[in-house]
């Protein structure tokens, strides 16, 4: 195990042609007394699938909920430190918490269908946005279903049920995720609870979302990680110790620890 | 003797003690219908009840059963259902939170007789309602109330807090997300716990006897003017109740067959009460398999 109080760091600076859709600065995130995230700053590229890997209890969970501000929810965290999302700092107080959330959607550990309709479980978000054409709607559900390669299972089975639906409920969050055409996807370990054939489904899903969209995933799965994602952050007890591209993460790591966990030492 | 008998002899122990506690309850049940069932017929539920002759019947006693009941759910419901919503969805942990908790589960378990008490000094004579379907209705709500907010708030609590995360995670605020995510998912338990809660008001008959009264005046059918004193809907007049009636007849009764009506009442009561059980089972599951099927 790696020295905790002295941590060599390896952090990925983007150059200045890349796009950069979201960005940390200076991150910390406390629950009560206890500083879960130590100043994290990382930069996520557009249209790129970053992954955050580490050990349980590194805080890569609660960096990512952090992102669209879920940690708002949770009476005792506090969150302080820039999140930047197109130029503006989404941290702030006077943020509307809920459009942001439009733009930042996320996908969660365990799939969470609604007790709706599989159509429902699209259309719902989009009407309480004031979405209320049927033709618009149904556009919507359709393509986003076809985004989450998941419409020829269900196209005749709209009126279904969510709950009903055995192997793709995660795809179907996916797909009400993306509904809200967001810029960005948060999903935090989305396959860790699924069986092996749904969980390469959601991956293939995601290599084909990352032509719209900027992913950011938590996994555990080192191959997921190395599999799916164009650069890895290694999380170590809050704070990211290296940050690269994937492929030099997983096979020229720069710090012991992080070589320690990709190759299966401790973690 | 070895782990082995002793776990069979402990089986057997709690299985005799369970068939035991079904007995009584069954035992019960076979004497107050093998009494109540032969004096039940279509005049005993619908006449009204009579003093010095025989031959009386249930009729306003039960119509002011179901009406109180229906006002008291009227009144209740969207309480508790209000404070369920604040308890479970939006209550931080701190001290007043552990006081209202404290208040809930005190005020259920005041005995009915004190609340009827209660009823009776603020409805009856400090707002002078006096004896109606006001005060009782407004009585048995307090007796309600904590009881239906705390199976309010275990059906939300139930719907599990990834629901709730993945309404916010939409952009929907939290009161949207508890109102359309969160309450129609918990309807089935809430329809369950508010069926149960109607079978504990119609055999309520402490809470009642100083609030709704222990008279039922003559009531003109025809009449829906609610003003009317002879009106079934006025909710000024005084209104005894099934249990009420039951337990006014072995007190006090004026009729020679006091022993019939009160065991054809007492069955109607306890088959009502079955009913509302059947009910809720029921509807709880047959909505839960709407909700997850096709």
């Amino acid at each position: 195990m790696p020295n905790q109080t002295n941590l060599e760091t390896n952090i990925l600076k983007m150059s200045a042609d890349k796009k950069i859709d979201l960005s940390t600065e200076d991150l910390h995130v406390w629950y009560g007394d206890n500083e879960a995230i130590k100043g994290v700053s990382l930069e996520f590229e557009e249209n790129k699938i970053t992954s955050l890997i580490g050990p349980s209890g590194c805080g890569k969970s609660t960096y990512l909920r952090s992102l669209n501000r879920m940690n708002d929810e949770i009476e005792s965290a506090k969150v302080t430190g820039k999140i930047i999302y197109k130029g503006i700092d989404v941290n702030a107080s006077n943020i509307d918490v809920y459009e942001m959330r439009k733009n930042i959607g996320m996908v969660f550990q365990r799939p969470n269908p609604f007790s709706k309709s599989i159509y429902d479980n699209i259309a719902f978000a989009l009407r309480r946005h004031g979405i209320k054409d049927k033709n618009t709607l149904d556009e919507a559900v359709e393509t986003s279903l076809k985004q989450a390669a998941l419409w020829d299972q269900v196209k005749d089975q709209l009126n279904k049920s969510a709950l009903a639906l055995s192997g793709g409920q995660q795809r179907l969050c996916i797909a009400r995720a993306i509904a809200l055409k967001p810029d960005i996807l948060l999903l935090d370990e989305p396959a860790s609870a699924l069986d092996p054939i749904s969980t390469s489904q959601v991956e293939e899903t995601l290599l084909q979302l990352k032509e719209d969209y900027s992913i950011v995933i938590v996994t555990h799965n080192m191959q997921q990680a190395s599999r799916i994602s164009d650069y890895t952050a290694f999380f170590y007890v809050g704070n990211v110790i290296e940050y690269d591209e994937t492929r030099k993460v997983f096979t020229r790591p720069k710090i012991q620890a992080t070589e320690d966990y990709v190759s299966g030492h401790f973690g | 003797m070895s782990a082995k008998k002793w776990d069979k002899f402990a089986v057997g122990v709690l299985y005799a003690l369970s068939i035991f506690i079904v007995l009584i309850l069954f035992s019960l049940l076979a004497f107050i219908l093998i009494r109540g069932l032969p004096q039940i017929s279509w005049e005993f539920l619908t006449q009204p009840a009579k003093s010095f002759q025989v031959g009386g019947g249930i009729g306003i006693q039960l119509f002011n059963s179901f009406y109180l009941l229906f006002l008291t759910m009227l009144i209740s419901t969207p309480l508790a259902l209000g404070a369920a919503i604040y308890l479970s969805e939006y209550a931080k942990q701190n001290w007043l939170t552990d006081i209202i908790r404290t208040a809930i589960e005190v005020l259920s378990s005041l005995p009915s007789v004190v609340v009827g008490l209660f009823g009776f000094l603020i409805f009856v004579i400090q707002f002078d309602f006096g004896f109606s379907i006001l005060s009782g209705a407004l009585a048995l709500t307090i007796f309600n109330l904590p009881l239906l907010t705390r199976t309010i708030e275990d059906s939300l609590q139930a719907i599990p807090g990834v629901q709730r995360e993945a309404g916010l995670a939409l952009g929907l605020s939290r009161w949207e997300t508890v109102t359309r995510i969160i309450l129609p998912a918990a309807i089935p338990g809430i329809l369950t716990g508010m069926i149960l809660a109607a079978g504990r008001i119609f055999g309520e008959a402490a809470a009642l006897i100083y609030t709704a009264g222990q008279s039922a005046p003559a009531l003109d059918f025809a009449n829906w003017n609610p003003q009317s004193i002879t009106s079934p809907l006025n909710i000024m007049r005084p209104a005894e109740t099934l249990a009420v009636h039951i337990w006014k007849i072995n007190s006090e009764g004026v009729m020679p067959d006091g022993a019939q009506v009160s065991a054809g009442a007492s069955a109607v009561l306890v088959l009502a009460v079955l009913l509302f059980n059947v009910v809720a089972r029921y509807l709880g599951k047959k909505l839960q398999k709407k909700a997850t099927s096709a």
